[in-house]
């Protein structure tokens, strides 16, 4: 009895002991490491976030991104209309182009989705063609899809008056 | 004619064991056999079988829909190429031993090849659903259950019209759905 007592107060003096050193090696690593980051590599910012050029920052978590709503009014005259439902899965590529399944001159009528522009016809010289020309063929090189994420950095944008 | 008589008497009345044993490894034998032949049904039913030599198909799916979502649901390959009913699949399975042979002279064994005859593949198999009325689709997705409330404006306008008619099935609407698209000019709905 006595001497499991004595070896149950041993233990306890000891776990006591490894964790007050323990704390202390992690003490003075801390103080290291405040060191090291006021010597700064230089780094990027973008947007709000500014990082380290030897720290790979966490990618943002992804954005819920509403399945189907109607069009956004536009912020500003000529705007790319924002795309106001999800895109997951719709392949454009050499192959094929989902968003022109209902956005294109022909299909837009019967399944009553926004028109693209005719100056999606046209080259950078603004001869029209006869199809999407090369350069307008990839949507979302312009045109996304809209989360509610507030805002990245603080603005104090208006619309214009004709938008309002 | 009493060698005959014997012979009819030997074969005609076999003795209560033998008949026992006969029954008994007719028995096993049968378990042993459907047991082997399912597992082997089974065998060709999985994803490391089919990317043998579809393997750029079976990595295209991981960025879909069918192989990562919220839920953590996911079909594997057979589960849209296999018919679900027994019939239905032996057939297939036959069918496929086809396939075999565009295993042995090498049909899609480069990247390049593949990708050359992607547009046949995915032609035969928009066929085969079309055929079936998209029976794959439908032992997970069942028409009946579907909440056109929890759908967008968009699904509801297509699947409580032409879905609901019987018009359309799934697979003239959800093609490419698991996978990338072949060259689709000249497929209906699509520029």
């Amino acid at each position: 009895m006595k001497i499991s007592l004595i070896s149950t107060i041993a233990l306890l003096i000891t776990g006591a002991l490894t964790f007050v050193i323990a704390h202390g090696q992690e003490a003075e690593n801390e103080t290291d490491q405040v060191m090291i980051e006021n010597v700064t590599l230089g780094g990027r910012g973008f947007l709000k976030r500014h990082t380290e050029l030897d720290v790979t920052r966490k990618t943002d978590p992804f954005k819920r991104v509403p399945k189907d709503r109607h069009p956004y009014v536009s912020d500003y005259i000529y705007q790319p209309p924002l795309i106001p439902h999800k895109t997951r899965g719709y392949e454009i590529s050499i192959n094929a182009n989902k968003c022109l399944s209902c956005h294109s001159f022909r299909k837009s009528v019967e399944s009553g989705a926004t028109k693209i522009s005719v100056t999606h016809y046209a080259t950078r010289e603004g001869q029209v063609l006869s199809d999407v020309s090369p350069r307008r063929y990839f949507c979302m090189q312009c045109h996304v899809t809209q989360a509610n994420t507030g805002l990245l950095i603080e603005n104090d944008f208006k619309r214009v008056d004709s938008l309002r | 004619m009493k060698l005959v008589r014997i012979y009819w008497r030997k074969f005609s009345n076999p003795s209560k064991a033998a008949s026992g044993v006969l029954l008994g490894l007719g028995f096993v034998g049968g378990i042993l056999f459907w047991g082997a032949f399912n597992t082997g049904m089974e065998a060709t039913n999985t994803e490391a079988f089919c990317s043998a030599c579809h393997a750029p198909i079976v990595e295209e799916i991981r960025e879909t829909v069918h192989y990562s979502n919220r839920s953590g649901v996911r079909a594997i390959c057979s589960d849209c190429h296999v018919p679900h009913e027994w019939t239905d699949k032996i057939i297939r399975k036959v069918q496929a031993s086809k396939e075999l042979v565009a295993y042995a002279i090498g049909t899609i064994n480069t990247l390049e090849k593949f990708h050359a005859r992607r547009g046949y593949l995915a032609n035969r198999e928009w066929q085969r659903m079309k055929n079936n009325d998209s029976q794959e689709c439908r032992n997970c997705h069942n028409f009946d259950f579907m909440d056109f409330s929890e759908q967008g404006r968009r699904s509801v306008a297509q699947h409580s019209t032409a879905l609901a008619s019987g018009e359309k099935t799934c697979v003239d609407c959800h093609k490419g759905i698991a996978h990338r698209l072949p060259d689709m000019r000249g497929v209906e709905g699509w520029e």
